[in-house]
């Protein structure tokens, strides 16, 4: 009896495994019925994969049946492998029973497309009803909104999830096309436009009166797949801005493309997963929502692709010396946090303690910059007398061999964030 | 130097701090009592734990400091390091003895030292969070025991108890020998007697304590982990930062 359940989750955890998205944050749940569970603040990975990434939610798939036939995707209709569904009530067994245990922090539910959108979805939102009412779970719930299904399901979904999503899949319509010929970057826009403008009326609505429900508290996000299609880095960081600026998407997801397919559209199996272009477009994403880049200073014609090498923001720098040094005793926040081993945090106490008097060396490095790499950029109450006449290429060399290089040694793997 | 010997808990320690006063010590060392070893030449002072005494102490802090020192007090208090406890006493020594403000002097050791140990302790409470896991047993309480390097029981309590709001559970410390119960009202401290030593692997308590579906979750909950993994992005060293070896034991998803 065990075996049956067993085979189902093996097959449906696979399948979903793509989809790389495991946050559980951003929702603000509490467990107010004497119910299950709560989902406030920033989420808690219960384990990690043995590729480093965290586990916090059940991330299976309803059914890997699916009538359509995206080259990209395991679940393709002409592939030829092993298909099951879990029942609704099997979902909510698992889900409940994972989080009991704490294993988890909730549920992300994806499906395939079985006999048409409009079917799947409300397969869909029957277990999340189910979880949310009958069983009084207040844990996450990520879910996944189907394109092409009807806009009563889709709202209906908005009030027991608490992020929902929508892949973009392939970075440009012409990539999409290529790979799944059925597919546009329109059924994913409709949607996405259809619950922002829902999770904004509702969030009037809850300012008048208390008691309105909430609707998707945690917000939307979206996953490209990296490195399938020869799209460029700038191409990708375009659509990703569009994106985070047409409908307030709280992520986009960058997953690098892992050989699944013998279709010669395609990256042939065995090659290496571009984990560290993966790597840089999250770097860059994060200069674009916590940094103050604009993409265009990024990644332009000029400049289509990012640097292996280096991470963005040094090379952002590199080009633009003119720029630079930048005195941190007198500079703005925005222009210190635009300085190479500079983080956010580190700009936030330079502005603070600075007016206590002025910052020298040792307090910049208690401070925690990444002193060596910034020295080149910054001027400091004993910063030493510079003949400023490096140019980008040498100021990248020195920086390069300076660096414990984890940049030249281990490209395989993932790299941390700056 | 003298030599104070107190009873290990928090009232003890900060009855210390008010006898110091008291008696007008200079530097003093102050040791708990089940790490003394009384020596023939060194004379100490043991101090008897007051109330009275101890709440003037904190009373005397919170004007000084404000909640987040508090909590960080209390949490480098939980690591039960016999440096930390003399760090303790130091620390509410300057404090008291300076305007308020103080606290944010990290050039002074004892404030350091004890930010730090905080962040250690807190780190530790945040793991227990992540990496408990409950077996249910038959008669219905989720059941979990744990060895954590610091006494964090009292810091996750609420976290478990706001979560699992409609489960009995029981999260006990092998380590320390006592533990948690939340009977879906409150929680309770509980002391067991193990009639046999219970052993700190995982999945520990025999079969027949449990539930007849636990088996099939913890299973489940394996298969799980080994499908979410994907091979070609395989990074060990990554993985290992994220969980430092000495946890796994904890982990049903980490047992062969
Ligand atoms: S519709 Fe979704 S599940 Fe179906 S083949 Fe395309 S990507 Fe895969």
């Amino acid at each position: 009896m065990f075996e049956r359940i067993r085979e189902k989750l093996e097959i449906l955890a696979d399948a979903a495994k793509y989809d790389v998205s495991c946050s559980s944050s951003g929702s603000n749940r509490k467990n107010t019925n004497k119910g299950l569970g709560d989902s406030e603040g920033s989420g808690i990975c219960h384990s990690y994969t043995e590729d480093g990434r965290c586990v916090s939610l059940l991330k299976i798939l309803l059914t890997n049946h699916c009538i359509y036939d995206c080259a990209f995707c395991v679940s393709r209709k002409s592939n030829d492998i092993k298909r099951a569904a879990f029942t609704v009530e099997e979902v909510v067994e698992l889900t409940m029973n994972f989080y009991r245990r704490n294993y988890i922090e909730g549920l992300f539910l994806s499906s395939g497309i079985f006999k048409n959108a409009d079917y799947t979805m409300e397969r869909l939102v029957r277990i999340v009803k189910k979880l949310r009412i009958e069983e009084r779970f207040n844990g996450y719930i990520h879910l996944k909104t189907i394109p092409g299904a009807s806009e009563e399901l889709l709202k209906e979904a908005g009030l027991y999830a608490d992020r929902m999503s929508i892949n973009l899949e392939m970075p440009t319509e012409s990539g999409l096309k290529l790979l799944a010929p059925e597919k546009s970057h329109e059924d994913v826009k409709k949607p996405l436009d259809f619950i922002q403008k829902n999770i904004v009326q509702l969030k009037d609505e809850k300012s008048l009166i208390k008691s309105a429900p909430k609707f998707v508290p945690a917000g939307q996000s979206t996953q490209m797949v990296i490195g399938a299609t020869p799209e460029t880095d700038k191409e990708i960081m375009h659509t990703a801005s569009n994106f985070y600026k047409d409908f307030s998407l709280k992520r986009v997801y960058y997953s690098g493309y892992i050989p699944i397919s013998t279709d010669t559209r395609l990256p042939i199996i065995g090659s290496q997963p571009p984990l560290i272009r993966e790597n840089r477009l999250y770097q860059t994403d994060w200069l674009m929502r916590f940094y103050g880049f604009d993409v265009q200073e990024i990644l332009n014609d000029a400049h289509p692709n990012l640097d292996a090498d280096i991470d963005p923001k040094l090379s952002w720098a590199l080009r633009n010396l003119d720029q630079f040094p930048v005195d941190v005793n007198t500079a703005d926040y925005k222009m210190i946090l635009r300085v190479p081993g500079i983080g956010v945090g580190s700009a936030k106490k330079i502005v603070q303690a600075r007016k206590f008097g002025r910052l020298h060396q040792n307090q910049l490095k208690k401070i925690g910059i990444a002193f060596k790499k910034a020295r080149h950029f910054i001027r400091y109450a004993d910063s030493p007398l510079q003949l400023r006449d490096f140019d980008a290429s040498h100021l990248k060399g020195v920086i390069l061999s300076e660096s414990t290089s984890k940049y030249l040694k281990t490209p395989q793997n993932q790299l941390s964030l700056f | 130097m003298e030599l104070y010997v107190f009873d290990g808990t928090l009232e003890g320690l900060l009855t210390a701090v008010f006898d110091c006063y008291q008696r007008k010590s200079g530097a003093v060392k102050i040791v708990s009592q089940e790490n003394f070893h009384p020596d023939v030449f060194q004379e100490s002072f043991t101090v008897v734990s007051a109330d009275e005494k101890a709440n003037r102490v904190w009373a005397g802090l919170r004007k000084k400091l404000d909640k987040d020192w508090m909590l960080r007090f209390y949490k480098s208090f939980l690591s039960e390091n016999q440096e930390t406890f003399h760090d303790l006493l130091e620390f509410s020594r300057y404090i008291l003895d300076n305007p308020a403000g103080a606290g944010e002097n990290f050039g002074n050791k004892h404030v350091l030292a004890i930010s730090q140990m905080a962040q250690k302790v807190h780190r530790e409470k945040h793991r227990m969070e992540a990496f408990i896991r409950f077996q249910q047993t038959a008669d219905g309480i989720f059941y979990a025991h744990i060895e954590p390097d610091f006494n964090v029981l009292p810091l996750i309590s609420d976290h478990f108890k706001n979560r699992y709001a409609d489960q009995k559970w029981i999260i006990y410390d092998l380590k320390r020998k006592y533990g948690l119960y939340f009977d879906l009202e409150k929680v309770e401290e509980v002391v067991f007697d193990f009639t046999t030593e219970m052993s700190p692997a995982l999945n520990a308590l025999p079969e027949t304590l449990l539930d007849p579906k636990e088996e099939l979750y913890s299973l489940l909950w394996k298969d799980y982990f080994r499908s979410t993994n994907i091979p070609a992005r395989k990074n060990m060293k990554l993985h290992i930062r994220h969980i430092p070896k000495r946890y796994w034991k904890y982990l049903s998803e980490k047992q062969a």
